[in-house]
């Protein structure tokens, strides 16, 4: 069995992107019990600086292009690269990143070579169907979330999936591959750098939820921009980072990059604390792994209560303010 | 800019589950959900209404679905694009996104060249992102995805933000271009009365009797309906067969729950919860 994982860059660090060792890994725990290897494909200006790190996250080989045009990224001239080197290595699965590159440049590729793609995978395993022999098993939330859809594509050669950030975990120790990097020989046409970049801004600093033990984070339910002050005071007062549902950032209340949820950041502190957030499984997928969930809503058939530890229905307003006032008591006494 | 064309969908509304639409054993009730315009449709007719607006250009809609996606065609009507269309066949049934970028690019093509091929990122049902690549690919057209502004439109070139998630790229790009818009592209537009005046009769082609056709027709209410067979498609490349993604299995999400510890919404319940919360606290971060 052969599985071909989609290389990427930060090209703000030039570094790997987390995913790919996460890709390599499981698509080294996938091939083990058959046999086979896991080849890695890179196409941009260099090789990420620690690329040699993924022979020790289960990549067998490397093959890579790169031209200094592929500094930007040109979509088609990524893509077309990516997909000779899938028809000249014939591999059973494809791998990419659920990222902004991988979601974009799969679906061209798939389109083209009318494979099975099946996007934001959390779960792949190998199992037998029918005749076909051992063929790859994709889950994905589907319908917002409120489903798992187990996805297969028994005729398609090769199978490809993205998947995402986070959700495949790195083993600790790996044994450490011999290096093999070859490059790969193409001729690039100029047709392919039709867009010009007139710029590069960088993104707005990510929050680091995963730094921080205590969470608290409100939602639609919270009402008012300065209701939100509320959370952040009391976040403020606990330590904790603030967040915010989907419908918290739509509505203008706190900003995109404090986002929790299926599009947001996933978390998994110890306490997580809901304030007026309803509790779509959107939501949900971002933070039901927290140790302790606490929610205060309003809506007593809220959906959060289900996954939570502790709750009060009342609205936030109300029960903020007294529960500083105790805070403060338990915290200075 | 002469002509743009947006790719819509219906969808049900998955981002919005409330206690309503919970079922007792914990799991969401798909059918109580309501049939909502795709968000970041909205999104990018609300671009190509804009780039109307400055260009005179003229916008088409068309949606793959049901009959009742009309109501969406409708909404386009409202807000403002010039034609609508339903693509819909039975034969289209269990389309995965391969098959439906097909059907979708083959209805494109059957409707002429346009300078501008719009489409939201991703529809809420799927949240696959990856139709609108599909159809620039198999409509050979450059792309730009996740565009988040637009900068400058001039003549044949079309300055736009690509938000990616690690960077902003500031893009030129030519046309014919194919562009997926996100949530943070605009503020859609609400249904324009006079337009609401003039289109709130409007139906599927299909419906209207025999005797108002020649009515509906000539005041703009009658909405085409294309077919398989208007298309003169592939049946191996559509539906069930064009597909090479099949669901296996599907497992509703069932919420834990039973040891939820409910305090009263008195002093005494806010100060039980503040013991939890304080139990967690650490004095860092």
């Amino acid at each position: 069995m052969k599985i071909a994982i989609f290389i990427e860059k930060n090209p703000v660090t030039g570094k790997l992107r987390d995913v790919t060792a996460e890709l390599s890994a499981k698509a080294s725990s996938l091939v083990e019990p058959f046999g086979g290897e896991v080849v890695g494909m890179f196409a941009g200006d260099e090789l990420p600086v620690n690329s040699d790190d993924l022979f020790s996250s289960g990549l067998n080989r490397l093959v890579s292009f790169s031209e200094k045009r592929l500094m930007d990224s040109h979509t088609i001239a990524i893509k077309n690269i990516i997909e000779k080197m899938i028809l000249s290595e014939d591999p059973d699965i494809v791998l990419f990143g659920a990222t902004s590159l991988g979601r974009e440049i799969a679906p061209l590729i798939s389109s083209s070579l009318k494979a099975g793609l099946t996007a934001d995978c959390t779960h792949l395993y190998i199992d037998d169907f029918k005749d076909k022999g051992k063929i790859l098993y994709q889950v994905r939330p589907a319908f917002g979330g409120n489903i798992l859809a187990t996805i297969i594509s028994p005729d398609s050669r090769p199978v490809m999936s993205t998947v995402r950030e986070g959700v495949m975990k790195v083993p600790e120790s790996m044994n450490k591959n011999e290096i093999k990097s070859e490059d790969f020989e193409m001729i690039l046409q100029d047709n392919w750098f039709i867009n010009d970049f007139l710029k590069i801004l960088p993104k707005e600093k990510k929050v680091h939820f995963n730094r921080s033990d205590i969470i608290v984070a409100g939602g639609a339910g919270v009402g008012t921009r300065e209701n939100f002050k509320l959370l952040s005071d009391l976040a403020d007062m606990l330590g904790a980072e603030l967040g915010g549902s989907r419908a918290a950032v739509d509505s203008g209340y706190i900003d995109k990059s404090r986002q929790i949820g299926q599009t947001g950041a996933v978390v998994r502190p110890k306490l997580y604390i809901a304030f007026g957030i309803s509790g779509s499984i959107q939501h949900r997928a971002g933070m039901d792994e927290s140790s302790k969930i606490i929610a205060v809503n309003s809506d007593p058939k809220a959906p959060i209560f289900h996954i939570s530890h502790f709750g009060i229905v009342e609205d936030m307003k109300t029960i903020i303010p007294v529960m500083m006032r105790y805070l403060k008591e338990d915290l200075n006494g | 800019m002469k002509k743009i064309i947006v790719m819509v969908k219906q969808v049900p509304d998955t981002a919005n589950v409330t206690g309503d639409s919970m079922k007792e054993d914990g799991t969401v009730n798909r059918a109580a959900l309501p049939a909502i315009f795709n968000p970041e449709d909205l999104n990018a007719l609300e671009m190509a209404l804009e780039i109307k607006g400055l260009t005179g250009a003229e916008v088409t809609i068309i949606t793959m679905g049901p009959p009742k996606a009309v109501d969406i065609l409708k909404h386009s009507l409202y807000m403002g694009a010039d034609k609508v269309y339903l693509i819909s066949d039975r034969k289209f049934a269990g389309s995965d996104t391969l098959a439906t970028s097909y059907v979708l690019s083959e209805a494109i093509r059957y409707l002429g060249k346009f300078d501008l091929y719009l489409a939201g990122r991703q529809a809420i049902d799927g949240d696959t992102a990856q139709v609108g690549p599909q159809v620039a690919e198999k409509l050979g057209l450059n792309i730009v995805s996740y565009v988040r502004n637009l900068v400058e439109i001039k003549n044949e070139n079309i300055v736009v933000e690509k938000d990616s998630d690690v960077l902003t790229e500031v893009i030129s790009a030519w046309v014919p271009l194919l562009m997926t818009i996100t949530s943070d592209a605009n503020e859609p537009r609400y249904p324009n009365s006079i337009n609401m005046l003039k289109y709130f009769r409007s139906e599927l082609e299909s419906n209207i009797s025999d005797k108002d056709k020649i009515r509906y027709k000539k005041n703009g209410w009658a909405i085409p309906v294309l077919t398989f067979d208007d298309l003169g498609l592939d049946p191996d490349k559509c539906g069930l067969n064009g597909s090479p993604t099949k669901v296996h299995k599907i497992k509703s999400i069932v919420l834990k729950g039973g040891d939820l510890t409910l305090f009263e919404n008195n002093e005494g319940g806010v100060m039980g919860l503040v013991k939890e919360i304080v139990k967690d606290y650490s004095g860092k971060n």
